[in-house]
């Protein structure tokens, strides 16, 4: 079995569309909309998950025969919260200003629906390799959902990506813009999140119902 | 009448399927049956339909709101006269012309963009046009601030016609009122331009009419300057009088402020029995009997009946409560519905320091609580019945 045999691809692929932990599955929702006020903490955000779901998956894989049944859970949450712990120690010293910008949601990754999701679902059935692909791909329709949201927030909400101010170096001030104030509030999430739901589900007809 | 019905026919056929101009379809369906009664009738079952229908029902609302539209733009004018201090030498028609100038924009912007909304959901869908637009589309401009700029005005219909009305299926569809949520969303997105005390009152010349007022100007609404305690002045300085929060000559949104051009718009309605006037009547006892209880917290020297005067309040009341699709259906429903209204009114107001005005936010609110209104109204109804029935066995 190769690599990137087809198998794995699909692990790889299905989660960015077709089953997207966000918008097609619908979990993460609460992250989703409280981290992406700001295109940076939503990078962040999006990265943490996405190590910290792979490097779960390959754990769980790699101990998913001497896991006893009825604890699986419990072994499965003292995994995630390690890596939880590790990643939350690494951003408060490298990026301290990101980590409190993100303040409790990266202790609360945990808790992320994506996560206990593809343990239970995926890693306790495969081989560690494919479960590596398939955290990575939940990681990365996870993040990406996150940066479209982020993206618009940011841009209509406080006029900057990346806190470099766009709109004012184009002049839209000027002509009388302003910036609109419901993005910088969490019901704008809900709204755009809706808005690629409806995107995605007009483009593919198999996911309406 | 017979020349234009003879045009429409003639035009027709270039509209039906396979015709030149077939992508207009719905366009053409949608001013035909707004011009003239269509005479289709059902090919099956038994339908009871009223002799008017929903084309008609719009276009009597649109009617009874003329007479709060004439005097808005004739107190946009004025105020601009007082700001500017021109009053005394302006004619009257003068500032009626400055007001249709300022006003006529938007309402421009708002049925260009909402109507275009309509017509390209109506083509991509296939269906009819529908008519809902008409009075939300006269809705919207008369209920926001004569400072509100277009494209903001623009991005709120927008936004209302679709994810108010189009995601839940269309007009009659609609949970919470499209008018309303546009005023929402400008008053969430862009607060800077729908409070405070510098969009209430027009300060720029516009053509050649009108008064350019001092730089710096500022002038609140009454209840603004209700919530901050101190005395209602009007746009000239000067204190406001009892006529004029009557006849509608203070800032203020600019179709809510005259009470007695609503009461000519509420008198239509009700007898054409287009509105409730339960809903009306137990508005106005919500919003008294919440205005006692909170006697205490009000200012003193205001009699009760002046505060219904202030504000969005009688226009609330008559144009947005009343509306079929969002209020409560059942006629016990229709009390409760009102009386929540009203009182919820005055208790944004009283009680939240940030929203001098609570009749947008009321409104919104019983929107969404009515199906559970009627919900439960007929659901006692349901246990009642069943308790007579097994009472008598």
């Amino acid at each position: 079995m190769g690599l990137f045999s087809k198998k794995n691809k699909e692990a790889l692929n299905t989660p960015l569309f077709k089953e997207n932990p966000v918008t097609v599955q619908v979990l993460g929702i609460c992250s989703a909309l409280a981290v992406t006020s700001k295109l940076e903490p939503a990078i962040v955000m999006g990265l943490s998950v996405t190590i910290i779901v792979a490097m779960a998956n390959v754990i769980i894989s790699l101990i998913r025969n001497t896991i006893p049944m009825r604890i699986r859970i419990i072994v499965q949450l003292v995994v995630v919260a390690a890596l939880v712990t590790l990643v939350s120690e690494v951003l408060k010293a490298f990026a301290y200003d990101v980590s409190v910008q993100l303040s409790v949601y990266i202790g609360l990754i945990i808790t992320n629906c994506i996560l206990m999701g593809r343990l239970e679902a995926f890693a306790m059935q495969n081989k560690p390799w494919p479960s590596f692909l398939d955290g990575i791909g939940n990681g990365v329709g996870y993040a990406m959902i996150l940066v479209i949201v982020a993206f618009f927030r940011e841009l209509f909400g406080s006029g900057t990506l990346l806190n470099y101010p766009v709109l004012e170096k184009i002049g839209m001030y000027e002509i009388g813009y302003l910036n609109n104030g419901l993005m910088l509030m969490t019901p704008a999430a809900f709204i755009l999140i809706a808005c690629i739901v409806w995107y995605q589900r007009a483009k593919d007809k198999s996911l309406q119902e | 009448m017979k020349f234009l019905r003879n045009y429409l026919n003639k035009i027709k056929p270039s509209f039906e399927e396979g015709g030149k101009l077939h992508a207009f379809r719905s366009v053409f369906d949608g001013f035909e049956t707004f011009l003239f009664v269509p005479n289709d009738t059902a090919k099956s079952g038994v339908n009871i339909h009223d002799a008017i229908d929903s084309k008609r029902i719009m276009s009597l609302v649109v009617i009874a709101l003329i007479p709060s539209l004439l005097v808005g733009m004739y107190n946009i004018g004025l105020q601009n006269a007082l700001a500017a201090g021109t009053a005394a030498t302006t004619c009257w028609f003068d500032m009626f012309i400055y007001g249709l100038l300022v006003m006529l924009p938007k309402i421009v912007v708002s049925y260009v963009v909402g109507l275009g909304i309509e017509f390209v959901v109506a083509q991509w869908k296939n269906e009819e046009i529908h008519e809902g637009f008409l009075v939300s589309g006269m809705l919207i401009p008369m209920i926001v601030p004569v400072g509100c700029p277009l494209w903001i005005l623009a991005i709120a219909t927008a936004f209302a016609v679709i994810f108010a009305k189009e995601v839940f299926g269309g007009t009659g569809m609609n949970i919470v009122n499209v008018a309303l949520v546009a005023r929402a969303f400008i008053f969430f997105a862009y607060p800077s331009v729908i409070s405070g005390d510098s969009v209430w009152v027009a300060t720029e010349q516009v053509l050649g009419f009108g008064a350019n007022a001092v730089d710096g100007y500022t002038c609140a609404t009454a209840l603004q300057y209700v919530a901050n305690g101190g005395e209602i002045v009007g746009a000239s300085g000067a204190a406001l009088s009892v006529s004029d929060m009557l006849f509608g000559f203070m800032p203020g949104s600019i179709g809510e402020t005259s009470v007695v051009a609503i009461a000519i718009g509420a008198l239509i309605l009700l007898y054409t029995g287009v509105a409730s006037w339960k809903t009306m009547l137990s508005v106005f006892v919500g919003g008294i009997v919440m205005i006692f209880v909170f006697a205490d917290k009000l200012p003193a020297d205001m009699p009760f009946w002046q505060h219904l005067l202030l504000g969005g309040f009688c226009f609330g009341a008559v144009f947005m409560a009343t509306d079929p699709v969002t209020s409560a259906r059942t006629e016990v429903g229709k009390y409760i519905y009102g009386f929540g209204i009203g009182a919820m009114t005055i208790l944004i107001r009283v009680l939240n320091p940030g929203y001098p005005e609570g009749m947008m936010l009321a409104i919104l609110l019983m929107n969404v609580t009515a199906p559970f209104i009627d919900y439960c109204v007929v659901q006692s109804n349901i246990n009642a019945r069943a308790k007579r029935l097994t009472k008598k066995n």
